[in-house]
């Protein structure tokens, strides 16, 4: 081990300091949500003082995260953006699978056509759609409203692509076949015999889901008018104005809105980094 | 792209064959339901806003060409599109060496703490661009930012510097990097499996040095997926807008030295409220992502990449 190590002195000369340096606005983070304003300029993480570590614990403060739930309309955002995140990961997974799945085992007129639709929408950059897309959701009454941000998200062509990719490698025609034979439907087949085979893309799929509408901030800033419906990424921005000189109310929260997805991720780590290199291996 | 399609096989009853083309829709349904009404539809109007100016949604003025006529004597949209390019650029050679060196280095056999170094590295990408504005605005105050004080600290810095107002690109080039060079290690990574190890062996046996035994040994085999993450980090990076929009509070800071090609779409489309102007801007946007697309099939084809590599 003694070789091993010393062989690796360099690599750790290197890797050590990018880590750190990378996890530090991490902890500098975690350090300025607890700290009061006048501490925050006097010292860069902790207050120094007379506790244990050289660190005065007993400055330490809940107050921002109390200020946050009274004032900022903190759990309001919360809220929606679990609903929303919630329900567009749970749909979209479902609807992508079915699609991807259609795609990849079951024979109909049409399907080539379906497929090359998938691949074009894959190529067209969001932005270009901004502009038509909001007023698509002027026309259809959905301007500042949940569903407004819904509907759109619920069946991403990119999702239908790692689904049919994951069919092709994961559910054998032979069992689909079997199922058929057994008089199962073909929806049957799908929910009873393809999905359970899906499991590991979809939890994947339902993760990257989440995060990527958590972290959305573009569009219900664009299609979200009443303050009272903001996700948290867009209450979160408004904070930056409002109480820009209130540091520790601002990355208070910051950080409660990262600690939910940072945690949802560490729960189910594995599933997740297959799940974002994926497409590169197979693409 | 290849579509390896598999032949199911022959349909057994004429009945059977009909209740899969209808189950068949009916699964696809979704999908095709939302993307006829909210991608199809939105990228035909997104051709006919380009020939209109709006005020607001739902009222329209015919405009012809004039908008692209406009947009090519418009200084702000070459200087978003410059910006935009600049901090491509900056964005890439920054990130992809640095993803690839870190990559090649935790890949080392043996390497304790792998996991945990490759979890820290890998976990800003977990935070939405929106949060890391918000936490780099804080970083890079003057004085009392954090980057500034380490900086000062080891190597004289001046305390003053104000980043947002003076340093907006190196600012939005760090923050990124920060954000994202995890992210394209882990691709790496995974390129890396695909090295031969014997290949590897043989080349160190016969005395090749570290650099030869990278360009080749390692770079032929992670080529295919380099070129694909290449790609995609900089059609990402083309695309920026929320990191400058939180630093510079929406605006596009001093000189509109922040100012982002998406950044612009929105400030026309949304706050000034010509849906029009912005989809010529989308257009253009579209045009340019397209070329890098073109320029990465051309290379492709032109055999510098194994077959099957074609993103």
């Amino acid at each position: 081990m003694k070789r091993g190590s010393s062989k690796h002195l360099w690599a750790y000369g290197v890797l050590v300091p990018v880590t750190i340096l990378v996890g530090l606005p991490f902890i500098w983070l975690v350090c300025a949500a607890f700290k009061s304003n006048q501490d925050f300029f006097t010292s860069p993480f902790l207050p120094r003082g007379e506790g244990l570590l050289g660190i005065a614990w007993d400055r330490l403060t809940l107050d921002n995260f109390r200020t946050l739930f009274a004032r900022g309309g903190f759990a309001r955002a919360a809220l929606n953006s679990t609903l929303l995140s919630s329900v567009i990961a749970t749909l979209a997974t479902l609807f992508c699978a079915m699609g991807g799945y259609a795609l990849a085992r079951v024979s109909f007129k049409g399907r080539q056509w379906v497929q090359w639709v998938v691949l074009a929408a894959l190529v067209i950059p969001p932005p270009l759609l901004l502009a038509p897309g909001f007023e698509v959701l002027y026309h259809l009454g959905l301007l500042d409203r949940m569903l407004g941000l819904i509907l759109p998200a619920l069946a991403p062509a990119f999702g239908v692509y790692l689904f049919r990719q994951a069919t092709l490698t994961s559910v054998p025609k032979e069992l689909i076949e079997a199922a058929r034979m057994d008089g199962c439907s073909e929806v049957g087949a799908f929910w009873r015999v393809a999905l359970p085979l899906l499991q590991p893309m979809a939890s994947a799929f339902l993760l990257i889901t989440f995060l990527g509408v958590w972290n959305n901030f573009l569009t219900p800033q664009i299609v979200m008018q009443t303050p009272g419906k903001f996700p948290l990424a867009v209450a979160i921005s408004q904070l930056k104005n409002t109480y820009y000189q209130d540091y520790g109310l601002v990355m208070a929260g910051t950080l409660a809105s990262i600690v939910p997805v940072a945690a949802l991720f560490l729960l189910l780590q594995k599933d997740f980094v297959a799940g974002l290199t994926s497409g590169a291996v197979k693409g | 792209m290849s579509i390896a399609m598999e032949e199911l096989p022959e349909r057994r009853t004429k009945l059977g064959s009909q209740g899969m083309k209808m189950h068949g829709w009916l699964l696809v349904a979704p999908f095709v339901v939302c993307f006829l009404v909210f991608t199809l539809y939105p990228l035909l109007s997104a051709g006919r806003l380009a020939t209109q100016q709006t005020f607001g949604p739902g009222t329209a003025r015919s405009v012809g060409l004039d908008n692209f006529y406009q947009l090519f004597r418009d200084p702000l949209f070459w200087k978003a599109l410059r910006n935009t390019a600049v901090f491509t650029l900056l964005s890439v050679l920054v990130q992809m060496p640095l993803a690839l060196g870190l990559a090649m280095l935790l890949n080392r056999p043996g390497l304790r703490g792998r996991n945990f170094m490759r979890l820290v590295l890998f976990a800003p990408v977990l935070v939405g661009v929106v949060f890391t504005g918000m936490i780099f605005s804080l970083l890079m105050e003057k004085r009392t930012g954090l980057i500034n004080q380490f900086l000062h600290a080891i190597m004289g810095w001046d305390l003053d510097f104000a980043w947002v107002e003076q340093g907006i690109m190196p600012a939005l080039v760090i923050a990124t990097a920060w954000q994202f060079t995890g992210f394209n290690m882990v691709y790496f990574l995974a390129a890396l499996q695909s090295v031969p190890e014997e290949l590897e062996q043989a080349a160190r046996l016969d005395g090749a040095g570290a650099w030869s035994r990278f360009r080749h040994v390692t770079w032929p085999a992670i080529q295919p997926i380099a070129t694909f993450v290449i790609l995609l980090s900089i059609i990402g990076n083309f695309q920026l807008f929320e990191l400058p929009f939180i630093l510079l509070n929406g605006k596009g800071g001093p000189n509109n030295d922040g100012l982002t090609l998406v950044m612009y779409l929105y400030q026309t489309g949304f706050q000034t409220g010509d849906l029009g102007y912005a989809s010529s801007i989308g257009w253009m946007l579209a045009l340019v992502l397209a070329c890098f697309g073109v320029a990465q099939r051309v290379l492709a084809d032109r055999g510098t990449m194994p077959k099957g590599a074609r993103a």
